[in-house]
């Protein structure tokens, strides 16, 4: 796949075995058995979310919530820090109303903590895909089509047993990759 | 609450039984196809679109040069033309974020095969809204006076008044919209760059950001998305609510009611179905996506029409209440005047628009004739324009009678209505063009993956 990357940032491509299934229980059968011979490292592709891919893959909740949270409060104390300071360090009197009028902040402070705590889910996702990734695994095109793909890295002088395992899971093409 | 944040997310257990047909590499290959050279009408579509848009941009440059002068504003109107138009289009954008992130809290289906192109509508809808309060200040160069930053004599930003929250509470809609619009199209583009070749492979490559569906990618995702949809759905209801509060916060006759909030935000959200249905309706055509979007989706889109229209309809007759058993005589002229005095043609064609024509939809031969539904759409889309310009004129009459007057709209008013049209029009042709208009892995999470073995699986 031609990934315009420049060569330093490209990443180095791990040995191992790449196979293509068609049918999901096939797939998930060979998670569970490469799961139980100690294989943890897996790469699985799949078009979309599938939550029988989750589970045999014993996935936990993502920490994303963590991150959301974390900026909803900070979006929520910047907004109202913002509106009290700026209001006492030029105090102007409008409409009749305190100088600090919290009810009258309520609106900013909500804008602000949607907007910092959704930004922050972003930037969560990027951070947490990049750091959990396995860089310089195998990939096909078709994996974004209408196949699952599992990679198990792996040393040359193993993927024989390997090889051998995913096909009898079920998977329709299996390559050293 | 606890069920939708506890569990992980399950694909919805009733997928409409007309996509169940297709398998998944059929998605992607329609989906794509879409992509491909358009056909003619679609370049006449966008030329009259950049036409407009230039229409529109000449007479900007002429009000950058002459002055707000050259708009037909008169004492005591001084918001007309253009913060109707800039409160027609905020409305448009509010039916895209119900329909892509409220309706995902709700599990509905249904919404699948509409939600990329209505989310795409919520963007450039907010993009052209955005440009109206710059356009109406006149000094449109120091526009940046509304953000607060530290200038020279140390003044900030109104904190008290609903125009520096309108600031805030657009800006931020845009940019949560935006994101989730981006966000959503990841995967799609993803799948768009395994299937195209040459420079647009390169293109794609690009814009997929190293997606390429791993396990780890979508257990970050699709936590993310859910979140993302539930910081979407109070914002889009107080996007509307901050707009009613432009005008009700202040005590101008016909302004000042406390109905304002949800009267606004059910209008926005009925305009933006209007809207999305005279997209959809020729669109699904012209990209040859009827397969996809089907009559049972025009069916759904029509129904929430009439929900909203039918709330309108309360609301418009509560206000004509409140304003006679408040025994206040301003307010009680104010509303007479909308059905009797100089501008009663607006208060009727919103009335008979909005109000009455949205009643038809309780036929269902009428909702599920695209031809009935399509030009009812546009009777929705004028009479929410002058929903807004109705509201706007009770400026014509506040408590001096001898300073009342009407404005005069002039083609600078007109040319940017046009303009803005032409510009809105322009971006969704080229967005429907350029990405996935339908979202590829949302309709194939509804497409049960094949099994070897007969049966099973956790549905």
């Amino acid at each position: 796949m031609p990934l315009p990357l420049p060569p330093f940032l490209r990443p180095k491509p791990v040995p191992g075995v790449l196979a293509s299934f068609e049918h999901i229980d096939s797939a998930t059968d060979a998670i569970k058995a490469l799961r139980s011979r100690g294989y943890r490292d897996l790469t699985v592709y799949s078009s979309h979310p599938n939550h029988e891919l989750d589970d045999a893959l014993d996935q936990g909740v993502s920490p994303v919530r963590l991150f959301t949270l974390i900026g909803g409060i900070t979006g929520v104390t910047a907004a109202f820090a913002m509106q009290i300071w700026m209001n006492l360090d030029w105090p102007l009197l409008v409409g009749g109303k305190p100088i600090v009028a919290i009810p009258a902040f309520v609106v900013i402070g909500f804008e602000l903590t949607v907007l910092v705590a959704s930004l922050l889910t972003l930037f969560s996702v990027a951070g947490l895909s990049l750091l959990g990734h396995r860089r310089g695994a195998a990939y096909d095109p078709r994996f974004s089509d209408d196949r699952i793909g599992i990679f198990v890295p792996v040393r040359q002088d193993k993927a024989g047993t390997i090889e051998q395992m995913l096909r009898e899971a079920g998977a329709v093409e299996v390559r050293n990759a | 609450m606890t069920a939708i944040t506890a569990s992980p997310i399950r694909a919805p257990e009733a997928a409409p039984v007309n996509v169940m047909t297709q398998t998944h590499a059929d998605v992607t290959r329609d989906v794509v196809a879409t992509l491909t050279t358009p056909s003619r009408g679609y370049y006449l579509l966008l030329f009259g679109a950049v036409g407009s848009f230039l229409v529109g941009l000449f007479t900007f440059t002429m009000l950058l040069k002459e002055g707000l002068g050259l708009a037909g504003y008169s004492p005591p109107v001084f918001w007309s033309v253009y913060i109707t138009t800039f409160v027609f289009w905020v409305g448009i954008g509010h039916a895209g974020t119900l329909i892509s992130a409220i309706l995902f809290l709700f599990r509905s289906p249904w919404r699948t095969a509409v939600y990329r192109a209505t989310e795409a509508m919520t963007v450039f809808a907010v993009m052209t809204a955005a440009l109206f309060p710059i356009i109406h200040i006149g000094r449109q160069w120091i526009f940046y006076w509304l953000l607060p930053y530290p200038n020279q004599r140390y003044l900030w930003p109104n904190f008290k008044s609903p125009l520096v929250w309108d600031v805030f509470a657009i800006s931020t809609y845009f940019t949560v919209s935006t994101c989730f619009l981006v966000f959503g199209l990841i995967p799609d583009v993803a799948a768009v760059r395994d299937k195209v070749s040459g420079w647009r492979k390169m293109l794609y490559s690009q814009l997929a950001l190293g997606w390429r569906g791993t396990d780890v990618q979508w257990r970050h995702y699709h936590r993310a998305y859910l979140y993302l949809a539930a910081l979407a759905t109070p914002l889009v209801l107080s996007v509307h609510s901050v707009v009613s509060w432009d005008f009700a916060t202040s005590v101008v006759p016909g302004w000042h009611g406390t109905i304002f909030a949800p009267y606004f935000v059910a209008g926005a959200i009925y305009s933006g179905i209007g809207m999305v249905l005279t997209l959809l309706i020729p669109l699904r055509k012209a990209l040859k996506i009827e397969h996809m979007i089907h009559d049972y989706h025009f069916d759904n889109l029509a129904k929430l029409t009439l929900l909203t229209g039918t709330i309108l309809f309360y609301a418009y007759g509560m206000e004509y209440f409140v304003a006679w058993y408040s025994g206040n005589t301003f307010e009680q002229t104010s509303f007479w005047r909308r059905a009797f005095g100089p501008q009663w043609w607006g208060g009727w064609t919103m009335i008979i628009c909005n109000a009455f024509v949205s009643q038809l939809l309780w036929f269902r031969k009428i909702r599920t004739n695209l031809t009935s539904l399509f030009v009812i759409s546009i009777f929705i889309n004028i009479g929410m324009w002058f929903e807004r310009w109705v509201i706007i004129m009770s400026l014509t009459n506040d408590y001096i009678p001898w300073a009342w007057g009407n404005p005069n709209p002039t083609w600078a008013d007109w040319g940017i209505l046009l303009g803005s049209f032409g510009w809105f029009g322009m971006y969704f042709l080229l967005f429907a063009r350029t990405f996935p208009i339908v979202a590829i892995q949302e309709i194939k999470e509804m497409i049960p993956m094949p099994r070897r073995r007969a049966g099973g699986g956790h549905h």
